[in-house]
């Protein structure tokens, strides 16, 4: 028996040049940020104040610091497929061969999904909702800790597929039969499926963990109908992650079963049946939709609020219409196959309940407006995004309306047109209120704001490059064009392709002014500096603590009446003790035979398997019997804070 | 923001009008129905989105900060009667939208029978890795890659796989149906004028993938006959042993017909898919496949 399983020298793609110069530079970066941080000494404070860090906001910048390296990696998939499509016309091939495309485009669907947009989302999550629910931490800070590496571990294994053995070659979502071992073989499916269901663990834990903050922590007097609405959405989507994630888990257990152990849940033969995959893929994929655009939604919220200089139009709307849809969500699935041949009265009824979500989405949409209506609205930044949002959103909304049509579907299904909706609602709906939640908060985490200028230039660059990239692609999908196309014969596609190829170079451009914004930040982040804590007038409760705000948050907890307000320091004497969670290396100890784990089950290397295992869970029991788990911050320290930090008059 | 909307409508409309094949040119009645459905929904859709996006311009510049005539409401942040109006605009839309979603299923449902005078012809479609083979069950020959269909004539088609999920698309004749092994969808088409139409697979199946294309050729009624007859004469005889090579992966195959089928092949396959070593002494078709 082979100790390593079905690993072996041939596993790295030697002979394959963009493969291996991915690989090569990778591993210079890696070495790089390494040495940098020896070299400086700074390892001993990553790992304290970082790495075995369980507050939130340090949590937080760690997921959306992962989202955006994944990011870049998704996005370099992206670039690489324009430019494929855009010369692959005719008899010629393109620079990609298949089984290299075909990679390349699941991998940038698995990534921006799993490992830029939900790290993203949470980390943003994690940063704002215990800040204005007014708290000190999420419920369970080391559970927290333990999602984000978790995460962090799903990503890791999907990189080392680039470099060891291949990735999937079924796209993102993997229909068997295809996705089955008769068909894929290698070991692609298998990174697929053990870096999801780990970094799924992770989520689902994260989901628990907001659920029960936002439910059991808030500050005193704030009642539901006081949460901002960011709070909300955020609810929304954990209750959405908590419902659908074990979906998606237990899917995709039954598939690890018929690839590792003979079974016939999904098979061709032997009484199985592909649909069911398909089924519950999508139980788990339409919430997993709003589970990244809901908190969106709620950063439009602020953002719109904020800068049009009112209270949110329609606060009851709006909660009502987020809630609305995170039980719809359950209900819409079947669009994504109505062409598997269902009956007229299934089709009929999956697509008039789609188009009912549309209704509280719509509502969202007329109340931002009716924000604006009558404020004094500032283009800053994030209200560019909003805008930019609202503009693009509305397109993206009618042509899923569009879709939710059967006999339409069945013209435009996995068409382009199909590809273009999406990345209409994802790029304009989710990415966007992301850059705006990135741009809003940053000053509140690191104290000083990021540059307006290259900011708007980035805006401009995502916004006209997202046209240019997604208009052509609807066009080419009425033209007849399939997505997943490693090449064709029309030559009538290929004009707007080279358009869409240009396009994502203009995106490519606005990713590069937002690198250069925060490098550019932090250089003159003295000038930039925010002594408020408050910037932009925001009225909710994160904005009434100082930037960055202190490990616990608020030195005295904010009570919630008709309007917050800080107290200010002088002459307060009434500081308590608080006590803050310890932090704990458990969640970084787990990820790491996390990884073993999923490796040797992707290569199947028993032994290294069992001992990752046995790892994980002698990590777990050392954490259960632990001595400590809360230290003490005296109240003189915080009283020396609050002095050190007075408080701004707020307007 | 004006650019990106102008983009749109500039692409909007030379799609509109310059578009050729693709399902905006529909050659037969199902396409046309779903074009008219398209339009329809459409047209139903942009009354409320272009105000929508007008709007939201118009009101974020003219409550600019900056401008001293707008008046600052900071109180307006709640009216019973726009409350009433932001939750029915989009419900009404999506009652007429709905209600064309509901009609256009039973409709244009891909089982439902092309009411016509002229009798049906009945087509058996199944996907292999990679390419597509027709069954002309009652002409008793088949086709690799290429379909023949008289003009006028509805086709009644009977679609499977023989592993792999792919989708039965001719974009210009209209609505498109999976292939899925073990099971049979069904499907009901027409071409009412004469001409060459490109068809494909979509729904990605695998390395091959880009090459699943055929070609659908509309002909007039004796032309099908002649065509027929033609086949009838040359090519092998299409049986377990021709389907199991045939069925071997290959991609990219130059178009060819069978002279003759065996009888009741098509559900033979169909059943192979469930019992690999079952019925009609059929070997698992894509078997090699993982062998490869």
């Amino acid at each position: 028996m082979n100790l390593l399983g079905k690993l072996s020298w041939d596993a790295i793609p030697f002979d394959q040049p963009i493969i291996m110069g991915a690989t090569a530079f990778m591993v210079l970066v890696i070495v790089a940020v390494v040495s940098f941080i020896i070299v400086n000494g700074y390892l001993a404070p990553l790992w304290r104040d970082w790495i075995t860090s369980v507050d939130h906001k340090r949590i937080g910048v760690m997921y959306i610091v992962l989202a955006l390296v994944m990011l870049l990696r998704g996005f370099s998939d992206a670039i690489m497929m324009r430019a494929q499509q855009a010369v692959a016309v005719g008899g010629a091939q393109g620079y990609l061969p298949p089984e290299h495309f075909d990679q390349i485009f699941s991998a940038h669907g698995t990534i921006m999904i799993f490992f830029m947009a939900m790290p993203f989302v949470i980390g943003v999550i994690n940063v704002v909702v215990p800040l204005q629910l007014g708290v000190r931490d999420v419920a369970f800070p080391t559970l927290n800790s333990v999602s984000f590496w978790l995460t962090a571990s799903g990503a890791l294994l999907i990189n080392i597929s680039l470099a060891v053995g291949e990735f999937a070659k079924t796209g993102w979502v993997a229909y068997p039969p295809l996705s089955e071992l008769q068909f894929s073989p290698g070991v692609g499916v298998d990174y697929y499926l053990w870096s999801l269901q780990i970094s799924g663990i992770g989520t689902l834990l994260s989901g628990i963990n907001f659920v029960t903050t936002i439910l059991k922590l808030r500050a005193p007097g704030m009642g539901y109908m006081r949460m901002p609405v960011f709070c909300w959405t955020a609810l929304a989507t954990s209750l959405l992650i908590v419902a659908a994630f074990p979906v998606l888990t237990a899917t995709f257990a039954m598939l690890l079963l018929d690839r590792y152990l003979g079974f016939h849940f999904f098979t061709v033969d032997g009484g199985g049946n592909a649909m069911m995959y398909v089924n519950l893929f999508w139980v788990w994929g339409h919430p997993e939709v709003y589970i990244l655009v809901l908190p969106a939604f709620g950063i439009y919220s602020e953002v719109v609020a904020t800068f049009s200089g009112k209270p949110l139009f329609g606060y009851r709307s709006m909660v009502a219409a987020t809630m609305a849809i995170c039980v719809l969500s359950f209900l819409v699935w079947l669009h994504h196959f109505f062409t598997m041949g269902g009956s007229a009265d299934v089709n009929g009824f999956f697509g008039v309940m789609t188009m009912i979500i549309a209704v509280p989405t719509g509502v969202k949409v007329f109340n931002w407006l009716f924000t604006m209506y009558g404020g004094r609205v500032r283009f800053t930044v994030p209200m560019l995004w909003s805008i930019g949002f609202m503009i693009t959103f509305v397109v993206g909304g009618m042509t899923g309306v569009l879709m939710a049509v059967p006999p339409a579907d069945f013209q435009v299904h996995n068409s382009l047109f199909l590809v273009a909706h999406f990345h209409n609602t994802i790029i304009g709906g989710v990415v966007f209120g992301l850059m705006a939640g990135y741009n809003y908060w940053f000053p509140k985490v690191f104290g000083f704001r990021l540059d307006e200028r290259w900011g708007k230039a980035s805006f401009w660059c995502w916004f006209i490059g997202f046209y240019l990239a997604f208009m052509p692609l609807y066009a080419v999908g009425l033209m007849g064009m399939t997505r997943r196309l490693q090449h064709y014969d029309n030559p009538a596609w290929q004009p707007w392709l080279m358009v869409a190829a240009l396009g994502a170079v203009v995106i490519l451009a606005g990713v590069a002014c937002q690198a250069i914004q925060l490098v550019v930040s932090v250089r003159a982040r003295r000038q930039l500096r925010d002594a408020t804590g408050n910037p932009w007038g925001g009225r909710t409760l994160e904005w009434f603590t100082p930037s960055p705000p202190p490990a616990w948050n608020f030195t005295v907890l904010p009570s919630v009446g008709r309007f917050a307000r800080r107290t200010p320091a002088e002459g307060r004497q009434d500081y308590k003790a608080i006590e803050m969670p310890n932090n704990s290396p458990i969640g970084f100890i787990t990820a790491f035979f996390a990884v073993v784990t999923g490796f040797a089950l992707i290569w199947h290397i028993w032994w290294m398997a069992g001992l990752g295992l046995l790892g994980a869970f002698v990590t777990l029991l050392a954490f259960a019997f632990r001595r400590q788990e809360e230290i003490e911050v005296p109240a003189v320290e915080l009283a020396r804070f609050d002095r050190a930090h007075p408080a701004e008059v707020m307007p | 923001m004006r650019h990106g909307l102008f983009a749109a409508l500039l692409i909007g409309a030379a799609v509109l009008s310059g578009c050729s094949e693709g399902v905006l040119d529909p050659k037969g009645p199902i396409a046309a129905a779903g074009r008219e459905i398209l339009f329809n929904s459409l047209a139903i859709m942009l009354a409320i989105v272009i105000p929508t996006i007008l709007a939201t311009i118009g009101v974020a510049f003219w409550f600019r900060s900056s401008n001293r005539r707008a008046r600052y409401r900071p109180d307006f942040t709640y009216s019973g009667r726009l409350e009433l109006l932001v939750w029915s605009i989009p419900a009404m839309t999506v009652l007429l939208v709905g209600g064309v979603a509901w009609i256009g299923a039973h409709d244009l449902d891909p089982r439902k029978p092309i009411a016509s005078g002229v009798d049906p012809i009945r087509v058996q479609v199944v996907s292999l890795d990679w390419k597509w083979l027709f069954i002309y069950p009652d002409q008793g020959i088949a086709s690799v890659n290429h379909l023949t269909v008289p003009v006028g004539t509805p086709v009644a088609f009977e679609l499977t796989s023989s592993g792999v999920m792919n989708s039965f698309f001719v974009p210009q004749l209209g609505s498109q149906i999976y292939t899925m092994a073990g099971m049979v969808t069904r499907l009901h088409l027409q071409a009412d004028h004469e001409g060459s139409y490109r068809g494909l697979s979509a729904n990605y199946s695998g390395d091959g993938f880009a090459d699943m294309r055929f070609t659908v050729d509309a002909v007039p009624p004796e032309a099908f006959a002649r065509w027929i007859d033609a086949a009838r004469s040359t090519g092998l005889m299409l049986d377990a042993g021709t389907y199991a090579a045939l069925a071997k992966p290959s991609s990219a195959v130059v178009p060819f017909t069978y002279r003759s089928v065996a009888a009741g092949l098509f559900y033979g396959i169909v059943g192979s898919a469930m019992h690999p070593h079952g019925s009609a002494g059929l070997a698992h078709p894509t078997a090699e496949r993982a062998e490869k």
